[in-house]
C-alpha cells in the first residue's frame, strides 16, 4: 500500500522559513518607513528643533553599541556556519557572543535611557524626543525578540540531542541582520546628523593640515 | 467512490488504490465513532505514521492548527461579531429616525453613562457609531474575507495538506479576540469606548480617554494577526502547490487572496507604525500629531505636531485595506459564476492582471479621503487622476464577468444568487466612488450620508453578499452538508431587497446635505424634509438586520439535518472538489493530487461532461473515452 503524501520539496525552491522570513522582513521593512516619513515631517514642521536638540543625545554610547551590535552580526554568521559544519562547540560560542552582544546592546541603551530620565526628559519632552524614544524604542523591542529564539537554540544545543536545525538558525541570522541594519540607519539620523561639528570636526582634525 | 482509471495498464493499481481509499473511509468512520464516544479522537496508522497519537478535545477544537478548524474559528467569530456590529447599528438608526426617545427593548437596561431614561445620548452614539464601523472592518469583514476564505480555500484550491505555517495559522486568529477585547473595554472604562469614528482622526482621539487608547491597541493586534496571515498565505501559495499546477492554473479565488496576502504585507505594517506613534501620543503624552497651541482640558503635550500626517499614513493601508476586503470576494464570485454558468471565466489573464493593477493602483490614490484637509489642489488633482484610473481595472472585471455569464446556461442557486447581488451592488458602488473621487464634486458630499451609502454598497453589497455566496458554496466541502436551499433563497432575496431599501435613499440624504456622524438630525431645519427619509431607512434596516438570522438558522440547521454533501456536488473543476466532503482529517485529500489543466474547464471540446475538472487526466484520444469511466464518474459524484 502506497502511502499517500502531499508534502513535496517547496516549488520555489526557497524553503518556507527563509521565504516567510524574506517576506516579513518586507513588512518590518514597511513599518520602520512609517516611522522614517514621521520623522522627516516632524523635522520639517519644526524647523531648529531636531538641531537644537540632537547634539545632547549622547554618540559615544551609540557608536559603541553601533560596533557591538554589527559585531553580533558578524558572530550569528560565524554560528550559522559552524552549524552547518557540525561543529556543535563553536556553534555554541558564537551564538553565545550574539546573545552577550544583544545584551550588551541593551545594557548601554538601558543606561542611556536613564541618563535622559533622571534630567526629566521623556517622549513628552519634545516631537524630537518623541522620536528618538519612539524608534529607539521599537528597535529595541526587535532586540528582545531576537533573542528569545537565540535562547531556545542555544539552551536545545545543550541538550542530548543538540541543535542541529542550521536551517532555522539561517533565517533567524536574516531576521538578527535586519535588526542591525535598521540600527545602523537609526545611528547616523539620530546621532550624527543633526551634529555636523562632531562628523566634520572629526574629519578636519583627522585630515590635520 | 473513486474513480478507476480506464487505461487498462493502470487497472491494476487503481483497483489497489480504490482498496486503500476505502481503508481510509473506514478508517475515518471509526474515528469520528470515537470521537464522539470519547473526546479524544484516534488517528490510526491509515495514512500517516508519525501523527499516531492521541488529540486532546483543546489540541483539536480550539488551539489547533488545522487550516479548517481555523477557518471555522473564523467564521464562528465573525458571524458573532456581525451581531454584535449589526445590533449596534440599529441603535444608531433608532437614534436617527426617532430622535428624543427610548430605546425600546435595552434602552433601559443600558448604563446612566450612556443613555438617560432609555434615550441615546450624543456621547454613546459617537461610541457606536465608532464601534459598529470597527467591529465590522476589523472583526467581521476582514476575518471573513482574509480569515476564513484564506483558510479555507487556498490549501484545498492548491491541493496541499495544510498553510506552510499552521502554527503562525493559529496564532493569527488567536490574536482576534485579544484584540477585539481590547477595542470593547472601552465600553467599561471612563469615558466610554472609541468615539472618534472609526478612521480615528487626532487630536481628537489623543485626547479623549483611556478607551481610545485601547481601540488603538486592539486594532495594533488585528493589524498583527492580518500580516501573519499574509505572510503565511504568499509563502503557501508560492511554495505548496500541487504538482503540475503553475501560477496560471490557480482558481481566482486563489489569486485574490495572493494579491490580497501582498496588500496586507505591504499596507498593514504602515497602519500599525502610525498605531504606534499614535499610541504613545495618548499615552507617553508625545506629541506627533497633536499641533502647536492647541488647548484642552487636561493639556499635557507640548505641541509641534501634524494631524494631518496621520491622516495620511492611516489611509496608505485603510484604501488598500478596502481591497484588502473586497478583492477575495472577488475571486470567491469569479468561480461562483464560472461554476454555474457552466462557462469558462471570461478573460482569466486578465482577470488576474486587472487584480494586480487594482492592488497597485490602491496603494496611490489614498489622497482621495483627504481632498477636504487643506492639501494642495495640484495634489489633489493627482490623487483624483489615480483614483479614476482604477475604475479601469474595476470595469475590466466586471466586463469579464459579464461575459463569463453571457450565453452560459444559468443556475439561479443561493451562491450565484449572492454573486449576482454582488455583481450589482458592487456596480453601484463603484460608481457613486467615481462620483465622489471627482475632488470638485467630493467638496460637497464629503462627510455626508453619500459616503455612508458608498461604503455599505462596496462592504454590505459587495464584501457581504460575496462572503455570502462563498459560504453557500462551499458550505458542503467544509461540513460536508449543504445548506438548505429555499431558505437560502428567502435570505438572499429579503436581504438584497431591504439593503436596498436601507441604503439606496442615503444617496439622496447625502446629496441634500446630511452629514453623517449626527446624533440628532432633526437639530437642522434644511434636514426637516428628510425626516420621514431617515424614519423609513430605518425600518428597513431592522428588517434587514432580522433577515441575517435566517442565515444563523440555515446555518445551524443545516449543520445537523442539511442534504449529505457528495464530493463534487456543484460539479466544478478546482482541487478542493477532488478531496471528500468534508476533507479527511489531516491532509484534506485522499488520493495523489495532479493538476493537469486550469480550474475553469466548463463545457470543453474534449469531454462530453460539461466540466473537466483540473485533478483528471485525459486520455490521448478522448474521443473514445470509455462509456464504463463515465459511469463510474457519475457514481462517484452520486456515491462518494
Ligand atoms: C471604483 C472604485 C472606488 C472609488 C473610485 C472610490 C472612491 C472613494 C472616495 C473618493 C471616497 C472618499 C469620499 C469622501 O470621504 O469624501 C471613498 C470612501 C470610502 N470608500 Fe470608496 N471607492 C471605490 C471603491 C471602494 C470599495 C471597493 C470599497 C470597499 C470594499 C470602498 C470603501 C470605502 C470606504 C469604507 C470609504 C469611507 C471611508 C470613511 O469612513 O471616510 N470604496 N471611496
Ligand atoms: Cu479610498
Amino acid at each position: 500500500m502506497g502511502s499517500l503524501s502531499l508534502a513535496h520539496e517547496p516549488v520555489t525552491g526557497i524553503s518556507h522559513g527563509k521565504l516567510g522570513m524574506w517576506i516579513f522582513l518586507a513588512t518590518e521593512i514597511m513599518f520602520f518607513s512609517g516611522f522614517f516619513a514621521t520623522f522627516i515631517v516632524m523635522d520639517a514642521a519644526n524647523p531648529g528643533l531636531f538641531e537644537a536638540t540632537a547634539t545632547a543625545l549622547n554618540w559615544k554610547l551609540a557608536l559603541t553599541n553601533t560596533i557591538i551590535l554589527i559585531c553580533s552580526s558578524l558572530t550569528m554568521a560565524l554560528a550559522i556556519l559552524n552549524l552547518e559544519r557540525k561543529d556543535t562547540g563553536k556553534f555554541r560560542m558564537f551564538l553565545g557572543l550574539t546573545l552577550l552582544g544583544a545584551c550588551g546592546f541593551l545594557i548601554i541603551k538601558t543606561i542611556e535611557y536613564s541618563g535622559k530620565f533622571s534630567h526629566g526628559i521623556g517622549p513628552d519632552t519634545n516631537v524630537f524626543y518623541g522620536i528618538y524614544f519612539l524608534m529607539t524604542g521599537f528597535h529595541g523591542v526587535h532586540v528582545v525578540a531576537g533573542m528569545i529564539p537565540m535562547i531556545w537554540m542555544l539552551g536545545k544545543s545543550f541538550s542530548k540531542k543538540g541543535y542541529t536545525n542550521a536551517g532555522r538558525v539561517e533565517v533567524l541570522g536574516l531576521y538578527w541582520h535586519f535588526v542591525d541594519l535598521v540600527w545602523i540607519f537609526l545611528f547616523p539620523v539620530f546621532y550624527l546628523l543633526y551634529n555636523p561639528s562632531l562628523v566634520w570636526g572629526a574629519a578636519a582634525a583627522a585630515g590635520g593640515h | 467512490m473513486v474513480r478507476v482509471p480506464a487505461h487498462g495498464s493502470q487497472a491494476g493499481k487503481g483497483e489497489h488504490r480504490e482498496k486503500f481509499y476505502k481503508l481510509i473511509l473506514l478508517r475515518n468512520m471509526a474515528t469520528e465513532v470515537l470521537t464522539q464516544a470519547h473526546h479524544g479522537a484516534h488517528d490510526d496508522h491509515g495514512h500517516d505514521h508519525d501523527h499516531a497519537h492521541h488529540e486532546s478535545f483543546i489540541r483539536k477544537y480550539i488551539f489547533s492548527t488545522d487550516h479548517k478548524t481555523i477557518a471555522k474559528q473564523f467564521l464562528l467569530s465573525a458571524l458573532i461579531f456581525l451581531f454584535v456590529g449589526g445590533g449596534m447599528a440599529l441603535i444608531l438608526r433608532w437614534q436617527l429616525a426617532y430622535p428624543g426617545q427610548p430605546l425600546p427593548l435595552i434602552g433601559h437596561l443600558l448604563s446612566d453613562s450612556f443613555v438617560t431614561d432609555g434615550v441615546v445620548q450624543p456621547g454613546f452614539f459617537m461610541q457606536m457609531t465608532t464601534m459598529h464601523a470597527s467591529v465590522m472592518i476589523f472583526f467581521v469583514i476582514i476575518p471573513l474575507a482574509v480569515g476564513f476564505f484564506g483558510n479555507l480555500c487556498i490549501p484545498l484550491q492548491i491541493g496541499t495538506d495544510d498553510m506552510a505555517f499552521p502554527m503562525v495559522n493559529m496564532f493569527s486568529f488567536w490574536l482576534v479576540p485579544p484584540a477585539a477585547m481590547c477595542v470593547m473595554s472601552g465600553f467599561f472604562m471612563d469615558g466610554g469606548a472609541a468615539a472618534a469614528g472609526w478612521t480615528h482622526y487626532p487630536p481628537l482621539s489623543v485626547t479623549s480617554g483611556a478607551g481610545h487608547t485601547m481601540w488603538t491597541v486592539g486594532v495594533f493586534f488585528a493589524g498583527f494577526s492580518s500580516i501573519l496571515g499574509g505572510l503565511n498565505y504568499i509563502v503557501t501559495v508560492l511554495n505548496k502547490r500541487a504538482p503540475g499546477m503553475g501560477m496560471f492554473d490557480m482558481p481566482l479565488t486563489v489569486w485574490a487572496l495572493f494579491i490580497t496576502a501582498v496588500l496586507i504585507s505591504l499596507g498593514t505594517p504602515v497602519l500599525a507604525s502610525d498605531l504606534a506613534v499614535l499610541f504613545f501620543d495618548q499615552f507617553f503624552h508625545s506629541s506627533f500629531f497633536i499641533p502647536e497651541g492647541m488647548l484642552y482640558a487636561d493639556n499635557v503635550h507640548t505641541g509641534g505636531g501634524q494631524p494631518i500626517l496621520f491622516q495620511h499614513l492611516f489611509w496608505f493601508y485603510s484604501h488598500p485595506a478596502v481591497y484588502i476586503m473586497l478583492l477575495p470576494l472577488m475571486g470567491v464570485v469569479s468561480d461562483v459564476m464560472s461554476t454555474f454558468s457552466r462557462r469558462p471565466i471570461y478573460g482569466y489573464k486578465a482577470m488576474v492582471f486587472a487584480m494586480g493593477a487594482i492592488g497597485g493602483l490602491g496603494f496611490i490614490v489614498w489622497g482621495h479621503h483627504m481632498f477636504q484637509s487643506g492639501m494642495n489642489p495640484l495634489l489633489g488633482t493627482t490623487f483624483m487622476l489615480s483614483t479614476i484610473v482604477i475604475a479601469v481595472p474595476s470595469a475590466i472585471k466586471t466586463f469579464n464577468w459579464l461575459g463569463t455569464l453571457w450565453r452560459g446556461s444559468i443556475r439561479f442557486s443561493v451562491p450565484m444568487l449572492q454573486a449576482l447581488g454582488f455583481l450589482t451592488t458592487f456596480v453601484v458602488g463603484g460608481l457613486s466612488g467615481i462620483f465622489m473621487a471627482a475632488a470638485p464634486a467630493d467638496v460637497f458630499i464629503h462627510d455626508t450620508y453619500f459616503i455612508v451609502a458608498h461604503i455599505h454598497y462596496v462592504l454590505f453589497g459587495g464584501s457581504l453578499f460575496g462572503i455570502f455566496a462563498g459560504i453557500y458554496y462551499w458550505f458542503p466541502k467544509l461540513f460536508g452538508r449543504h445548506m438548505n436551499e429555499a431558505w437560502g433563497q428567502i435570505h438572499f432575496f429579503a436581504s438584497f431587497i431591504l439593503f436596498n431599501l436601507t441604503f439606496f435613499p442615503m444617496h439622496l440624504l447625502g446629496i441634500g446635505g446630511h452629514m453623517r456622524r449626527i446624533s440628532d438630525p432633526t437639530v437642522y431645519e434644511f434636514l426637516a424634509p428628510f425626516q420621514d427619509m431617515n424614519e423609513f431607512i430605518t425600518l428597513a434596516a431592522i428588517g434587514l438586520g432580522f433577515a441575517q438570522l435566517i442565515l444563523v438558522f440555515n446555518i445551524i440547521f443545516s449543520l445537523k439535518f442539511g442534504k449529505k454533501a457528495t464530493r463534487n456536488p456543484w460539479r466544478a473543476n478546482s482541487l478542493e472538489w477532488a478531496c471528500p466532503s468534508p476533507p479527511v482529517g489531516h491532509g484534506n485529500f485522499d488520493r495523489q493530487i495532479h493538476v493537469y489543466r486550469g480550474p475553469y474547464e466548463f463545457s470543453s471540446p474534449l469531454t462530453k461532461k460539461d466540466y473537466l475538472p483540473q485533478w483528471k487526466k485525459l486520455e490521448e484520444k478522448p474521443a473514445e473515452t470509455p462509456v464504463t469511466a463515465q459511469k463510474t464518474e457519475a457514481g462517484e459524484s452520486t456515491k462518494a
